[in-house]
């Protein structure tokens, strides 16, 4: 009798999936918390403080809200609505959740683990769930795109005009942003010479230069699209509570609104592992975490800990961003993506391309010390010029309201005197 | 009032400067804010251990008491003048004839339904004799309809609890004592 015993690397492979889908979900229910905290202090509450230990009268500072949240939400009730397509509507939040999940199985969240010596595993495991993964960056972004089919799929299973108007919204902002995310993406890919995200981070470590100090334009503008890709506020449009209710999943309600709001966090997570990886040098820290493959266990431990306070600091600033801004109107939203984003985008990968072209001609005439100087001042200086740029253009400051030739005054002069010679009063 | 009145300026929308046009600078200062509020002082209170200070008592307007004259007797003379004040119809008052010779009547039963009042203090303002007032007490709580329906003695025992505290108010505004 021969068992099928699976092999050791397909252990390892399950063994990080448990962590990170178990670090993932935990991470999300304290972001509720985080986020519910933040939005405390910023408007000068003190916020959730209540809940510690269940059935004592440990309070811990509150941090046992994420238990009592996840519990009230699984126990509500699950209500579905007659008029909604079933199938589609039941889909729905599983394709989300299953689509933000699966992102992670390309995304490191870690160094390398030091040699463990363990005959048929190769030596160093990294923090990857699929290390052999050479087209990681496009499984990130395609499996985004798949949740983006979650939510038009919820909005529009819905059968429900906010639903539809939120799911709508959100495919039309997804795709404007996908283009300058690609765009802000493309400009590290060319620098790094490679589509896995762990190469990229390997390589900010290497040249100690993060790609944020490289491509400040590409981070600018990678940055803006991916508040957008995750629906974070001032691009919340898809669940603007004031004008659509829920948004897409306002017909959802108990375990399925819980997938739903589970996801938003991870896309969050996402993005924020994404800028830390690709623009703020993973786990890299100068000075500290050392820059090369072999690492001890202290060193590979304390590489996790430094990516894990750039992820939290970069999620921090997503929950302040919130309380700073204000919602965009969505034709700003759309000129902000396609005249804006899109045209500096551009401005970005075309100074890579050409800094990565001209670099062995600046080592030469230069030396390398003074190569690196040009190779970061060159794009800073795009980045001024464009910026400045398009504040002096203002392409996403139209203003389409009105233009009133009749004004209060004329309306008066009107009702005192009759039809005033302003025949054409009230058009443009 | 007219659009024309002279009262009224009528102003245009300044067009933005290139600081605002440029957008980060004031993306900037918005973050400071909010970075500013995070770490000041809150004003909220942990509220059954800390309580909210309540700001003048004079005129906040909590749970009701009947105050009671120097013997000790409801100083009620049972006018009915805060009853046909009340906007909420929550004060029900029977009358009868007063026991005592400084008044011709005096409330037998006096029931203020809790629930229903909504603390505007025209039954304060109503009253001839400064016998109802509200006090500074603002966690009024019950587990039944019935317990927040406040009879005389319930009343009274508020001006009981509350005399040393919050004196009358009557005659720290000038009032009749």
């Amino acid at each position: 009798m021969t068992a099928y015993l699976p092999s050791l690397e397909t252990i390892a492979a399950l063994v990080k999936i448990g962590l990170l889908v178990g670090g993932l979900m935990t991470a999300a229910a304290y972001l509720v918390l985080l986020e519910r905290w933040i939005a405390a202090w910023v408007q000068d509450r003190r916020g959730p403080n209540r809940v510690g230990i269940p059935l004592t009268k440990i309070r811990l500072f509150g941090l046992g809200q994420p238990l009592a949240d996840g519990l009230k939400i699984i126990l509500k009730e699950d209500f579905t609505p007659k008029h909604v397509d079933k199938v589609l509507y039941n889909a729905a939040p599983l394709v989300i959740l299953a689509a933000s999940l699966a992102i992670f199985a390309a995304i490191p969240f870690g160094s390398v683990l030091p040699p463990l010596n363990i005959p048929g595993l190769p030596d160093p495991v990294p923090f990857l769930v699929a290390p052999g993964l050479d087209v990681g960056v496009l499984w990130v972004f395609a499996l985004s795109s798949i949740a983006v089919y979650g939510v038009l799929l919820g909005g529009w299973a819905s059968n429900n005009k906010y639903g539809f108007l939120g799911g709508l919204r959100s495919s039309a902002q997804l795709v404007a942003y996908e283009i300058p995310l690609g765009l802000g993406l493309l400009g590290v890919v060319l620098a790094a010479g490679s589509l896995k995200l762990d190469a990229i981070m390997n390589a900010q470590a290497q040249s100690g230069v993060w790609y944020a100090f490289a491509q400040p334009l590409g981070f600018l503008v990678f940055m803006v699209a991916s508040f957008a890709e995750a629906a974070r506020l001032p691009f919340d449009l898809p669940e603007a509570e004031q004008e659509l209710v829920g948004g897409y999943h306002t017909e959802y309600s108990g375990i399925k609104l819980l997938l739903f709001l589970v996801s938003e966090f991870l896309h969050m997570i996402t993005a924020a592992f994404l800028i830390v990886i690709m623009f703020l040098g993973g786990w890299h820290l100068w000075g500290v975490t050392g820059a090369g493959q072999e690492v001890t266990w202290a060193g590979a431990l304390l590489r996790f800990g430094v990516l894990s306070a750039k992820i939290l600091a970069v999620i921090v600033f997503f929950m302040l961003v919130r309380w700073s801004w204000p919602r965009f109107r969505f034709d700003q939203l759309m000129s902000l993506a396609w005249k804006v984003m899109l045209p500096l985008g551009l401005a970005n990968l075309v100074t890579v391309a050409a800094v990565e072209e001209f670099r062995p001609q600046l080592v030469a005439a230069l030396g390398e010390s003074w190569a690196t100087c040009a190779a970061i001042a060159a794009p800073w200086a795009v980045f001024f010029v464009g910026w400045i740029a398009s504040g002096i253009l203002t392409p996403s400051g139209t203003d389409n309201r009105p233009i009133l030739t009749h004004g209060p005054l004329d309306i008066e002069h009107e009702l005192l005197h009759g039809t005033s010679e302003h025949e054409l009063a009230g058009t443009r | 009032m007219k659009p024309s009145d002279p009262g009224i300026t009528w102003l245009e929308e300044k067009p933005l400067g290139l600081t605002e046009r440029l957008y980060l600078p004031l993306f900037l200062q918005g973050l400071t804010t909010t970075a500013r509020h995070m770490v000041s002082p809150k004003v909220t209170v942990n509220f059954p251990e800390q309580r909210p200070a309540v700001g003048n008592p004079l005129i906040y307007r909590g749970v009701h008491r009947l105050n009671r004259d120097d013997e000790g007797r409801v100083k009620c003379v049972a006018c009915f003048l805060c009853a046909t004040a009340c906007p909420a119809h929550c004060i029900d008052i029977v009358a009868t004839e007063s026991p005592w010779p400084d008044r011709e009547k005096y409330p037998e039963s006096f029931q203020i339904d809790e629930l229903r009042c909504i603390f505007c203090g025209m039954c304060e303002e109503a009253c001839p004799v400064d016998a109802i007032e509200l006090t500074s007490l603002l966690d009024l709580t019950g587990k039944s309809r019935e317990e927040m329906i406040f009879d005389k003695e319930k009343l009274l025992s508020v001006y009981d609890m509350t005399k040393d505290a919050e004196p009358m108010k009557s005659a720290s505004l000038g009032g009749t004592l």
